[in-house]
């Protein structure tokens, strides 16, 4: 140790929320007895401007090589007091926080207590502290070219973003086209727009720009390195059409005898065995279905090739795969539409004329199955129509959480319907949620159009009629809660308003890319609040509903923060590091390998000349893991060293 | 026009009963939607919950007295609200507290069953006296199975047929069985249903006490209340046994080759899943087990089967009380049971049986359709 430790303690008041429990003067002066402790002082608010200003002062004035904050939680302030000491010219890990508030303040209301427990605390503070070393802070610099996984509006948005800044973008799509769900709606809510209005020049933008790397039908299948440095191997499935040769004619759709149904227009229509999945796809390329195609059966048809001028079907392609190395990753794979037939009293799958929001939306379209018409399975015109909203959420048995879209959702039907038919139209609803930015009105205004609200969740659709009325309609049943009676609603068709519900793989998605979940299913960012766009990976942001559910304007707003975030870094140039990491004593280390497969990270690796493990700093995250498994006891993790730990543990004992 | 003054302790009990999650009702009413009174008549459970959460309930209402505890609506409530514990609540504190007036009906129910441990209000003596008139042995330390009918199996002339099927079965299959006379009284577990949590505590200790002198440690009941009560309540005062229901022995029996049929029935039957074996319990398979096992039988289902099954309208204590001609549940499942043609109607609880056994008494269903028992069928079959 060059210096003789100089410690520094510093006592926050937190307005009351310490001071009203914990004796402060107390705490202090016990402070102030302790040995290496130069200065001990106590502040109202340790974390504001004079109160840093205090410690920085005394760093200097005095000579203080060591400090220790107690206050809250290092989650909440750590990085503050960290950065104080940095300006005042002291290393950052010389610094150490006891959370007198959380664990004491908070937890209790006896004073004499939680007196006790703050001096045992700043006690194993003081004694940490003294072991403590300086570390280095490494650098590296950033590859500024990024990933962008999903090509939904939100995955469009945020590759726009950043390749308008002259900064390269691969975008992988799995799909043969871009445009995710944005592109199958209708109109949008609030203002309903034309949802393809507004989402095709943007497609067309990213099939267009220089510095976007399309890579549609394709996707990541290993991901390796860290933030700044990553290497990704994306796989191109092959399409059975030479993008190159190809002119978009379309004739090859047109001539295919073999049809299955369409993606697109989520079942309610048909498409060929070879197809462009809409008219507007991005890019307009056709690819064979390999399950529809009868030539990949049974060796006969080829109809496709034979029509094709441009010589550009080739169904001896193969898939292909390309390493891509990229500084930042920004993930957007969207949500699934949950499926509504588990719940059977709703009968969807039973009845035809139950459909689910996204079927909805496709009929509604000029350019789905039905023309742009509503009807009944049959081709009638209905005279009354139901939506159920909430199905799939808000219920414990499948998503307890919201989808925080259907009620608008539902209201934009509602529109939809009185504009396109005569139709009733009746709002089966829990809690009208309309909280966005002119969402209310609309409520307003769809419910000046003469829709009928029921509020109350129904138990069931059936085809029993009871009386005349009934006959031959879907009857919904339900408690309206505001008449605290139950009522039979008789319609033509029902509309469940489906939830969001994360990718089906988003569990081997959130592997791949090393990032977690939360309880609901979507990928976790790192805070709910503070940090809605990172991930507890760094260089790794998630956006759009893969986070969770969201509407458009929220999904391209987190988007555009997520290129933010990707578009800092990459002017910035270079990243810091983790300083705290692990390093093996090389005289101690056995060559066991245990360590190797344990590393979540995959940092470790073996130096076959010397037999012995060597860890990447730049890979390790300072986990732990390695150290607690050695059996030579030869990793030692740094800021964490058995000394340190010991001070500690004998500070909270004694 | 109310003022908001919630009865302190009505809404503790209220509480403690419905627990969390009564703070968890969001008001959809799907429970009321579900909830087969209102086929029949208008009943609001989800109002109920609302009253309860305020604590604003009406005590005096005879709402109260509605819920039979089908578990159709916990089921499939979207926020996990054990609706009938808190309507079981809602009774505790007008039987308990005097929050308001026990039914007459109920109230000798209860008399009957704190006085002489059966609410039939019939002496305990005539227990033995049926054990013996039943030629089973008297259950003693070392006996393999206690068999314990339920009350209404034990004093009902209409019920005791199905104890006498049950016995003759196990006694043909060779099973080692005995049964306990007047030390033993009925399970309470309507009673706890209907409100009188005393009348129920005070029934589990004794029984309790009884099996364990006994030296019981298996038992074979012929009620799913019974059974639901001594699986999930009896443990938390201490209770330790194996239970098992007469049609899950008769699966059993069936599986290891001990049930011979020698008689063919050629009957159409469709089987009535009661709540406490079905909801409850989860048993659907075996009673259908057991009854396409019969030769010639052929098993149909109601529009309503398994987890969906409608409630015959019996429990939790509505047994006792008189439900106006048009409201009763059993009335409409007949009705399904006659819509699928079927000539015998199947059940394996004692109050389904009598509840239809009531119903069928009216003319307007002549005599197409027969009422029987599991056991009843497979012995006659034997
Ligand atoms: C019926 C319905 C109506 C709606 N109406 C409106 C409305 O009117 N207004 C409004 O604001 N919002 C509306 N929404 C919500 C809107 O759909 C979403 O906010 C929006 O689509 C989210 O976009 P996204 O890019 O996050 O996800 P997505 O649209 O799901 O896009 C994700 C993309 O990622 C791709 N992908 C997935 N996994 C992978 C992978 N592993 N590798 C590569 N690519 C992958 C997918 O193929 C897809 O292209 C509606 C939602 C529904 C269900
Ligand atoms: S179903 Fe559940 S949440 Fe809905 S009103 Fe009934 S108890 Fe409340
Ligand atoms: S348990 Fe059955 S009777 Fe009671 S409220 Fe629910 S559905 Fe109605």
């Amino acid at each position: 140790m060059e210096d003789k430790p100089r410690i520094g303690v510093y006592v926050c008041h937190c307005g009351t929320n310490i001071s009203a429990t914990v004796d402060i003067d107390t705490v202090t002066s016990y402070a102030r007895s302790l040995d290496s402790v130069v200065v001990a002082k106590d502040y109202r608010f340790m974390c504001s401007d004079p109160g840093q200003d205090l410690i920085k002062q005394d760093i200097r004035e005095l000579g203080l090589n060591r400090v220790v904050v107690a206050s809250c939680s290092p989650l909440m302030h750590e990085a503050t007091f960290r950065r104080v000491c940095e300006e005042a010219g002291l290393n950052r890990y010389l610094f150490q926080m006891a959370n007198i508030r959380e664990h004491c303040s908070w937890v209790t209301e006896n004073g004499k207590e939680a007196t006790e427990k703050a001096k045992a605390l700043i006690n194993a503070a003081v004694r940490r502290v003294f072991y403590q070393e300086a570390l280095e802070i490494p650098e590296i610099p950033v590859n500024p070219n990024t990933l962008i996984v999903g090509g939904g509006i939100a995955g469009i948005q945020a590759a726009l973003e950043i390749a308008n800044s002259g900064n390269k973008v691969y975008l992988v799509e799995r799909e043969p086209s871009i445009g995710g769900h944005m592109i199958q709606l209708d109109k949008t809510f609030p203002t309903l727009d034309c949802s393809a209005c507004i989402m095709t020049p943007k497609m067309s933008d990213v099939g267009s720009h220089p510095d976007i790397e399309l890579m549609s039908y394709s996707e990541v299948e290993e991901v390796s390195g860290y933030v700044g440095n990553f290497k990704v191997r994306v796989r191109k499935k092959a399409r059975y059409v030479d993008e190159k040769k190809c002119t978009s004619c379309g004739v090859c759709q047109e001539k295919c005898p073999w049809k299955a149904p369409s993606e697109f227009d989520a079942g309610i229509g048909e498409r060929k065995a070879i197809y462009i999945p809409f008219p507007q796809a991005v890019p307009n390329i056709p690819v064979i279905d390999t399950e529809t195609c009868v030539y990949f059966k049974t060796g006969k048809c080829r109809a496709c090739e034979k029509f094709c001028e441009a010589k550009a079907i080739d169904f001896e392609q193969k898939d292909q795969y390309i390493e891509l190395e990229v500084g930042n990753i920004i993930v957007a794979t969207g949500y699934d539409v949950f499926d509504p037939s588990p719940i059977i009293q709703y009968g969807y799958g039973r009845y035809d004329n139950v459909i689910t929001g996204i079927e909805f939306e496709r009929m509604c379209n000029a350019t789905g199955p039905t023309g742009g018409n509503i009807v009944l399975k049959g081709g009638s015109a209905p005279e009354s129509i139901a939506i159920i909203h909430c199905v799939g959420s808000r219920d414990e048995h499948y998503h307890a959480y919201c989808s925080r879209v259907c009620c608008m959702y539902a209201l934009k039907f509602a529109h939809l319907i009185k504009e396109k038919t005569d139709a009733e139209v009746y709002q089966m609803y829990i809690d009208m949620r309309c909280f966005g930015k002119a969402y209310e009105e609309f409520y307003q205004r769809i419910a000046e159009e003469g829709v009928k609200f029921v509020r109350g969740k129904v138990s069931e659709v059936t085809d029993q009629a009871i009386n005349e009325e009934e006959k031959g309609k879907l009857i919904l049943v339900v408690e309206d809660t505001l008449l605290g009676s139950v009522i039979r609603v008789p319609v033509d068709i029902v509309i469940l308003a489906t939830a969001i519900e994360a990718r089906s793989d988003a569990e081997q998605v959130a592997r791949l890319f090393s990032i977690s979940r939360s309880a609901d299913g979507f990928f976790l960012e790192r805070h709910p609040k503070l940090d809605p766009v990172a991930t507890m990976t760094d260089g790794i942001q998630v956006v759009g509903c893969c986070q969770g559910p969201k509407d458009i304007p929220d999904t391209v707003a987190q988007a555009s923060a997520g290129a933010a975030r990707v578009l800092a870094m990459i002017s910035k140039g270079k990243v810091e590091l983790e300083g705290i990491t692990a390093v093996v004593d090389e005289e101690q280390c056995s060559g066991c390998k245990t360590c190797i497969s344990l590393c979540p990270f995959n940092a470790i690796s073996f130096d076959e000349e010397k037999k012995v493990s060597r860890i990447n700093e730049a890979l390790c995250k300072g986990c732990g893991t390695c150290v607690a498994a050695c059996p030579s006891e030869a990793i030692t993790q740094r800021h964490f060293t058995t000394e340190q730990i010991m001070a500690e543990l004998e500070g909270v004992l004694v | 026009m109310a003022t908001l003054a919630p009865y302190k302790e009505a809404a503790q009990i209220i509480e403690e009963e419905g627990g969390e999650a009564l703070k968890l009702c969001y008001q959809c009413g799907l429970c009321t939607a579900v909830c087969p009174w209102n086929r029949v008549t208008s009943f609001t459970p989800r109002k109920l919950i609302h009253q309860a959460q305020l604590g604003l309930v009406d005590f005096e209402h005879d709402e109260v007295w509605r819920c039979v505890s089908c578990k159709l609506c916990v089921d499939r409530c979207p926020r996990g609200v054990r609706v009938m514990d808190i309507m079981r609540a809602l009774r505790r504190v007008i039987v308990e507290v005097g929050a308001g007036i026990t039914p007459d009906a109920l109230r000798l129910s209860m008399k009957n069953t704190s006085g002489v441990g059966n609410p039939l209000g019939e002496e305990r003596e005539k227990r033995t006296d049926w054990v013996k008139e039943l030629g089973v042995k008297t259950f003693t330390k070392g006996t393999e199975i206690l068999y314990f009918p339920c009350c209404y199996q034990i004093y009902d002339p209409f019920g005791k047929r199905v104890a006498r099927a049950a016995v003759n079965i196990m006694k043909k299959a060779g099973v080692d069985f005995g049964m306990l006379g007047a030390e033993v009284s009925c399970c309470g577990e309507s009673m706890r249903k209907a409100g009188s949590e005393s009348i129920f505590q005070n029934l589990v200790q004794s029984n309790i006490s009884a099996f364990a002198e006994a030296g019981v440690r298996k038992i074979v009941v012929t009620s799913p209340h019974c059974y639901h009560t001594f699986t999930e309540e009896y443990p938390e005062f201490g209770g330790d046994f194996e239970v098992i229901h007469f049609v899950q022995y008769l699966s059993e029996l069936l599986r290891e080759g001990k049930l011979e049929f020698t008689k063919k029935l050629n009957k159409k039957v469709t089987y009535h899943d009661s709540c406490c074996l079905g909801r409850y319990a989860g048993l659907y398979d075996e009673p259908r087990q057991v009854l396409e096992s019969i030769p010639g039988l052929e098993l149909v289902e109601m529009r309503e089967n398994r987890e969906h099954a409608l409630c015959c309208g019996g429990c939790a204590g509505r047994f006792w009380m008189e439900t106006k001609k048009g409201e009763r549940w059993s009335d409409l499942r007949i009705a399904q049971a006659i819509e699928v043609e079927a000539n015998v109607l199947a059940v394996a609880c004692p109050y389904c049986m009598l509840n239809f056994q009531d119903s069928l008494l009216s003319p307007e269903w002549g005599d197409a359709l027969e009422l029987k028992d599991i056991a009843q069928l497979v012995e006659e079959a034997m």
